[in-house]
């Protein structure tokens, strides 16, 4: 940024800081330096407008609380101050171990955007005279968002309560569908990223995997556009509905083999073959059956399904375009 | 220069009086500059900006007045600047997600500070965490084996670990040398020296069955170094055989999951994308091709999707079913 914009910047919040009466644009362009001065030209008035609009929407942007208003009934126009209750960080004493807890904490966030805030809190947190030592290391790395390339946009758009559209390809699904949805937040669970909201097609609370998510989400329309419930508990909705239906599948395995399987299935006692052997009958719960067809089909002849049928059915799916694959036989 | 520079350089420009009025007996430049992620230069040139401001009135007494004493330097006149600006609700969520999750990792010897830490933080932070917050992180873990992992961590002890391994689908053992923990995309993993593999690996921890600490130090050689998880947990294998697979829109996902090169867009199948994947591990690659149920196209080697189409045949005698009685 132009040094020239960064001081009046600063001078312009010095000043709104420093007064109790609201302070009009004339009076601004007047006092702060840096402003066009008024020569009496219609020129200078716009470039001092544009300006001054510019430099608002920065402090804005900032989170500066630009206050608008008139001292008193007298005023002919509205005037700017800064509260200095709404702008100043309320005192904050942390110890030691509950700095370096702030300091680990912030060095979970990888996107951009979270990083960055993190960064700017930290700077914040040390101009309150805290001394975060984000030096301090921990046998562990942790990271929160990391490539997740529509957490960013969902994020914002749940921020700032604004409408949201995106495409979304469900894995049953061949294309994807465009869905428009209200977006409450957005949620790990489980090792992966979703996006909880209202889906104004389908006027209902859904779950969206971000990692399903085709492109990037696009927000459009106002800000605050809309209240997500009041007692909205953003991992409960996840974990009801991502979580999806139980289904519970029964299957053979041959000795030995399926160990993935067993470690979370329940033994049901030795089966019979069909080809005068014995192997062990296996039962599974599952609230993502495609993902388990997938992962049944991989074990080839060791495992044969039993019921459901639409479980079976999606398993010999599976094999059978698997057995394409080596050309005809 | 883009938004985001401008706004960092206003925050900091907003923070750093504050900063100094509260070290009232003055801060080293080199400090500050560490402090506040920037080189000295970059401090020296914001303060020199700040110099030139201050009150209306603008005169000699009405500006910003900062002294240096040798390399340290103190503020003298604030002009009313004396406390940073509150924080931005990506602020607030950046701090409070994080110590939330912080919070909810098993076996943190730190818990309590980060508890009051959350608690201090959330007053401070007032009206932008009142509001919902729209990130919420639940992390999974096994919690007895996270705690275990952890002690030994801290003691400098040998683990013997029962592990998983999906890709050959069986149960190993080993005696693992314990490193470092790491929580990627919510997942822990244990980067540890493994005695059996002469190397230093990452072990899932919800794919360790069973974990005892060994009375041995743990001792990983010399030569084992952390890896940069920051691409993710798969390493590319540079040197080995390339797996050419042509993926269907379905599992165009593998493309971003695993490490892959020479992408590019097919027609067959409709949608598709061609990608390279280096692995000496020909298993994983047959079973990689047999869980994406037929969305995998192999061209290179052919013998893998004559294996994984042979194997398909005799699951479908196992069902009754020949390929063309089936769809």
């Amino acid at each position: 940024m132009a040094a020239k914009r960064a001081e009046r910047l600063v001078n312009l919040v010095i000043a709104l800081l420093s007064t109790r009466q609201y302070v009009t644009a004339a009076r601004i362009r007047a006092t702060v330096p840096g402003y066009e001065a008024d020569d009496g030209t219609d020129r200078a008035d716009e470039a001092f407008k544009r300006m001054f609009e510019r430099d608002k929407a920065e402090l804005r942007e900032m989170g500066v609380p630009l206050e608008t208003g008139r001292t008193s009934v007298f005023d002919t126009e509205d005037g700017y101050r800064i509260a200095r209750a709404d702008y100043e960080l309320p005192e904050i004493h942390l110890t030691g171990e509950e700095a370096a807890a702030v300091g680990l904490a912030l060095r979970l966030w990888e996107s951009a955007q979270l990083a960055g805030a993190a960064q700017s809190a930290l700077v914040k947190l040390k101009a309150a005279g805290v001394a975060v030592d984000s030096s301090r290391s921990l046998p562990i790395q942790p990271r929160l968002d990391r490539g997740e390339a529509a957490f960013e946009p969902c994020y914002a758009a749940a921020r700032d309560r604004r409408e949201l559209h995106f495409d979304y390809r469900r894995p049953d699904e061949d294309t994807a569908v465009r869905r428009h949805v209200q977006p409450w937040g957005v949620v790990a669970w489980h090792g992966r990223w979703y996006l909880v909201g209202f889906d104004l097609d389908r006027q209902a609370d859904r779950v969206f995997r971000l990692s399903r998510v085709a492109g990037t989400p696009k927000a459009t329309g106002p800000s605050g556009a809309f209240d997500p419930p009041a007692d909205l508990d953003l991992t409960a909705v996840v974990a009801r509905q991502a979580g999806g239906q139980e289904h519970l599948v029964v299957l053979r395995a041959r000795p030995g083999t399926a160990v993935g399987l067993r470690r979370r299935a329940t033994s049901l006692g030795p089966a019979d073959d069909g080809a005068g052997g014995v192997e062990d009958r296996l039962q599974l719960s599952t609230t993502e059956p495609w993902a388990l067809a997938d992962e049944l089909a991989a074990y080839g002849a060791d495992v044969v399904v039993e019921a459901p049928t639409e479980i079976r059915d999606a398993v010999i799916d599976r094999l059978t375009r698997l057995a394409a694959l080596g050309g005809s036989a | 220069m883009n938004a985001s520079s401008t706004t960092d350089r206003m925050t900091r420009l907003l923070a750093l009086v504050p900063y100094l009025s509260a070290r009232p007996g003055g801060v080293a430049l080199g400090e500050a500059a560490r402090d506040f992620g920037v080189t000295e230069r970059q401090v020296r040139s914001d303060l020199e900006l700040l110099w030139m401001c201050g009150l209306p009135g603008y005169g000699p007494g009405d500006l910003i007045d900062v002294s240096f004493e040798g390399d340290r330097v103190r503020v003298t006149f604030s002009a009313g600047m004396v406390r940073p600006l509150r924080l931005t609700t990506d602020e607030a969520v950046a701090l409070v997600v994080a110590l939330r999750t912080l919070l909810e990792l098993p076996g943190l010897a730190e818990r309590d500070a980060v508890g009051r830490a959350l608690a201090k933080v959330s007053t401070a932070t007032g009206d932008a965490a009142e509001r919902v917050t729209p990130v919420a992180v639940s992390v999974d873990a096994r919690e007895e084996t996270l705690t275990v992992v952890r002690g030994a961590l801290e003691d400098r002890r040998a683990l013997h670990l029962h592990y998983y391994v999906p890709t050959r689908d069986e149960r190993t053992e080993r005696t693992v040398d314990p490193m470092q923990l790491l929580l990627v995309e919510g997942r822990w993993y244990l980067e540890a020296w493994c005695r059996r593999a002469e190397g230093v690996r990452l072990f899932r921890l919800d794919r360790v069955d069973d974990v005892a600490v060994l009375d041995d130090p743990a001792a990983p050689p010399p030569e084992a170094t952390s890896r940069n998880v920051d691409d993710g947990v798969y390493r590319p294998e540079p040197d080995a055989p390339a797996v050419r697979l042509r993926l269907a829109r379905a599992a165009r996902w593998v493309a971003d999951y695993y490490p892959v090169e020479d992408v590019a867009p097919v027609e067959d199948p409709p949608g598709g994308l061609a990608v390279t994947v280096r692995t000496a591990d020909l298993a994983w690659a047959r079973r990689l091709v047999a869980s994406l149920g037929g969305n995998a196209l192999v061209d290179e080697p052919a013998d893998i999707g004559t294996q994984v189409a042979a194997e398909a045949r005799a699951a479908l005698a196992r069902y009754g079913l020949s390929p063309g009685d089936a769809g």
